[in-house]
């Protein structure tokens, strides 16, 4: 295993030092450093190419440069010591420094997009794997072809189009006739009744049903201005916790199981409790005390599962664990929803939150919520494209592994033995389905920082592709090896961690 | 879905086993005394969405190669995508239900006609998706094969070059493609003929980076097909190690090479655009479909057809591809049985899929 793992790595270095010298000598052939100087017409052009020549070192040949560039580069491999040298760009900043603020960027666009699109694709792909052939397989599968033909950039401006100016302008005045709550409701109920599944008159019963509450919401939230003035209120989130407390004990425990349901139900009533004396905290919050919040959540209903005890405590903490999240995820998201109307009459945003380019609006003045709540709305637009492009590859691979598990024989051996529907497919196969999944996420992690590079450059974000650009047209190999160097690390690296979770998962294959 | 219904599915799937062949999997023995070749055929063409993207692509095939000519060769449509033409109804598109009318998807700003563009940009992206697929389909099948089969220090070396490319940005080699190729003014014969046929070294020099999944794909396949019995057996028979390769163990890989060739293929199409959307791709005054889009995003409130058209082409294209490439694979995967949904549907729930081994088992 050692011995495995030091091979690799030192395999890994000789790869990225030969591919390192060829992306250096690429991107200074790539065309003339000078040139865009060498247009200028302005009387201090001379001293301009000149500083640029010693700035960029151009009087030395390429190969040579490549050698300075990684005697600074080797420096960067000793930890701690703080002389890492990767150069600097043509505006004379270290590339370390923009490299650093570029990566801060890039993670904040791609993270959320990769965490929800393998959740959302996971869960698609599972319950098209269960309904095979079925309206709702079809449906899914056609949308996961068509999404993967999608190319970004067309997606990217449809979305400015429709959902950041669409929407601001409906904003503006958000008053929803009830034609447009009826056409949506159909849609919702027709989505409903294809999801189903089941006899007709059940996706009848449930499609109606999800007609009648999206319209009525709709109509609703037209006549009390909710979209003027979000919010959940106690009452919703202690409908919403019931909701999720008894969904989220079906998939982790089944109902037989009382205490775990009792766990997950008494997490909620100690989330409405908490709801009042709360807000005072929550209105001096920071990102940390959220973080604390949040363990304390957990700790909480891990707490209340362990008390109600029962022939399975395991069942209980985890039901009562999420379940507690879940329901501060609601009461946080309901103090965002208050913090909306400050957002939204802000003299910088004068009521056009949904922003089309950038990471931020500058200088935004406001607490937490305000602020958090302005990266959300520039977040919004590019991890929507980032999450319809990614989700078709999940869902088609996640639908073919568990259709695969779900023939095998140890899936008939469970069903003979009587175990429930819910544990055949929670336990036996969704389990066994993620081994191949989790080589695929590791692989896509590992191209997460340079994945994004179209997406950022649509809607402006200063991020790694920005600054691989910049150096590409400024013919300065700097910062474009700064990203390379980030990339190809963490694509070596997450090649490796693929290689060896797949190992850890699946015992029967050994890494030598 | 409750429990007892799921018991009863399983009891309907056990008699549908004794008593008939399953519904909708097609029966082992229909297979019998046809060729890999015919089988293969019959499942594709067996395969509704694969035909249906087939036809569809034919269709745009024809029509963007037909319409306004290839190579020197005039086709039928009256204008192409340089001419320009007075600007009718302020360049909006003539397209009705009953008529196509002068510029059916309409005008630029200057009076350029759309469609010829549009069908241009669609010929460039097809041009680049083929050559993309014949060579990284080339180099990929001798790379892997070669490391497959002779190991050794052969497979450490190409092995190793293979790694070296998946992690050098596609986007650099375009842009330094695109940089040589366009230094008019350098003389030498490789931007003399890239000025002239700047797709065609696009798609080359893309072709010679997307080799590299391909190619451990097929050492992948080499590796386990080497070992076989019948491998052995021709080794003995006296057979040349060529031989061996092209006649005994490439046939029988020759599935996960086209299904995957396929996919690279519509993963070209988009690339391409992508390229030529960032600008390093397709250069003006030759149009590519995501040079269009990128033209023209700007204008996208005032002539909105200038963004739709060419948008619904790429993604036209690319569905037709990937969905060939799905029926492909369905047809070539031994393990995937032919499923027929209409079938299916009417015999009831019988309709889980079963394994080749249990059908096998039953025939």
């Amino acid at each position: 295993m050692v011995t495995y793992i030091v091979r690799r790595l030192i395999t890994a270095a000789f790869i990225l030092l030969g591919a390192s010298f060829v992306v250096y000598i690429l991107t200074a052939i790539s065309g003339d450093p000078l040139g865009e100087l060498r247009a200028l017409n302005t009387p201090n052009r001379d001293q301009l190419i000149e500083a640029r020549i010693n700035l960029l070192d151009l009087n030395t040949p390429a190969p040579i440069r490549y050698f300075k560039w990684l005697g600074g580069a080797a420096q960067c491999l000793v930890p701690f010591a703080g002389n890492c040298d990767l150069g600097r760009n043509v505006t004379g900043q270290p590339v370390t420094e923009a490299l650093g603020l570029a990566l801060v960027q890039t993670l904040s666009l791609v993270t959320a997009a990769t965490v929800l699109a393998i959740l959302i694709g996971v869960a698609l792909g599972i319950v098209t794997a269960l309904r095979q052939y079925s309206t709702l397989d079809y449906g899914v599968t056609f949308m996961a072809f068509l999404f993967f033909s999608l190319p970004i950039f067309w997606i990217a401006v449809l979305l400015k189009e429709y959902g950041a100016i669409g929407f601001n302008d409906f904003l503006r005045n958000p008053d929803i006739p009830w034609y447009i709550a009826a056409g949506i409701g159909i849609a919702a109920g027709l989505v409903l009744a294809v999801a189903a599944g089941g006899d007709l008159k059940r996706r009848l019963t449930v499609g109606a049903v999800g007609f009648g509450f999206v319209a009525a919401l709709l109509l609703v939230a037209s006549v009390t201005r909710w979209f003027t003035t979000p919010g959940l209120g106690i009452v919703v989130i202690l409908l919403a916790g019931v909701g999720l407390a008894f969904a989220i004990t079906v998939l982790v425990s089944g109902l037989q199981n009382k205490k775990a349901l009792y766990s997950g139900l008494t997490a909620v009533g100690i989330g409405i409790v908490l709801y009042f004396p709360i807000q005072g905290l929550l209105n001096v919050a920071t990102p940390l005390m959220i973080f604390i919040l949040a363990v304390v959540a957990v700790l909480v209903g891990v707490g209340v599962g362990w008390l109600w005890g029962g022939y399975d405590r395991g069942q209980g903490m985890r039901v009562g664990a999420i379940t507690a999240f879940l329901v501060g995820g609601l009461i946080v998201l309901d103090r965002f929803m208050q913090a909306w109307p400050s957002y939204f009459n802000n003299g910088k945003i004068r009521g056009r939150p949904i922003a089309t380019i950038g990471a931020s609006t500058p200088n935004l003045e406001g607490d937490y919520w305000v602020s958090t709540l302005d990266s959300f709305t520039h977040l919004i637009l590019p991890t929507v494209a980032l999450i319809l492009i990614s989700l078709a590859s999940y869902t088609r691979f996640t639908r073919s592994s568990m259709l695969e598990v779900m023939n095998m024989d140890y899936i008939r051996t469970a069903r003979a033995k009587g175990a429930t529907e819910r544990s055949v497919v929670m336990r036996h196969a969704f389990r066994n389905a993620l081994i191949p999944i989790a080589t695929v996420v590791a692989f896509d992690i590992g191209a997460l920082i340079g994945g994004a590079v179209i997406t950022e450059r649509v809607f402006s974000v200063q991020g790694m592709g920005t600054l691989f650009f910049d150096g590409l047209d400024h013919v300065d190999p700097n910062p474009v090896m700064g990203v390379f160097l980030c990339t190809a690390v963490t694509a070596l690296v997450f090649n490796l961690v693929a290689d060896l979770a797949y190992s850890a998962l699946d015992p029967r294959v050994r890494v030598k | 879905m409750t429990q007892p219904s799921q018991q009863n599915e399983i009891l309907a799937e056990r008699t549908a086993e004794v008593e008939e062949p399953i519904a909708g999997i097609e029966d082992i023995r229909e297979a019998k005394g046809l060729s890999q070749g015919q089988i293969v055929r019959k499942r594709f063409f067996g395969h509704t969405g694969a035909l249906m993207g087939l036809v569809a692509f034919a269709f745009i095939f024809l029509l963007a190669f037909t319409s306004v000519g290839w190579a020197g060769i005039p086709g039928w449509w009256k204008y192409n995508h340089v001419d320009v033409a007075p600007l009718i109804n302020d360049g909006a598109p003539t397209l009705t239900l009953t008529s196509i009318g002068e510029h059916p998807f309409g005008q630029d700003r200057i009076g350029r006609d759309l469609f010829a563009m549009t069908m241009r940009g669609a010929q460039q992206s097809i041009t680049v998706m083929f050559i993309i697929g014949l060579i990284a389909g080339l180099i990929g099948v001798v790379v892997g094969a070669l490391s497959g089969y002779f190991r050794g220090w052969l497979e450490a070396v190409l092995m190793r070059i293979t790694d070296i490319i998946i992690i050098v940005p596609a986007l650099l080699l375009a842009a330094v493609v695109s940089q040589i190729a366009g230094r008019r003014d350098s003389g030498s014969w490789f931007s003399a003929f890239a000025v002239d046929n700047g797709t065609v070294v696009l798609g080359v020099f893309l072709g010679f980076v997307v080799w590299v999944g391909l190619a451990r794909l097929v050492r992948g396949e080499f590796l386990s097909l080497r070992e076989r019995e019948f491998v052995d057996a021709a080794r003995i028979s006296g057979s040349s190690n060529a031989r061996i390769i092209f006649k005994h163990i490439l046939p029988n890989a020759i599935g996960v090479v086209i299904v995957n060739v396929t996919l690279t293929m519509s993963s070209a199409i988009l690339l391409e655009t992508s390229l030529s959307y960032l600008g390093v791709g397709v250069k003006s005054p030759d149009t590519s479909l995501g040079l269009l889009i990128s033209q023209n995003q700007e204008a996208f409130s005032t002539r909105p057809w200038l963004f739709w058209w060419p948008g619904l082409f790429i993604v036209a294209i690319c569905l037709c591809i990937n969905f060939i490439g799905d029926g492909l694979r369905d047809a070539f995967d031994p393990r995937q049985k032919k499923f027929n949904a209409k079938k299916a549907v009417s015999s009831g729930p019988g309709a889980a899929p079963v394994t080749a081994a249990d059908t096998a088992k039953g025939a």
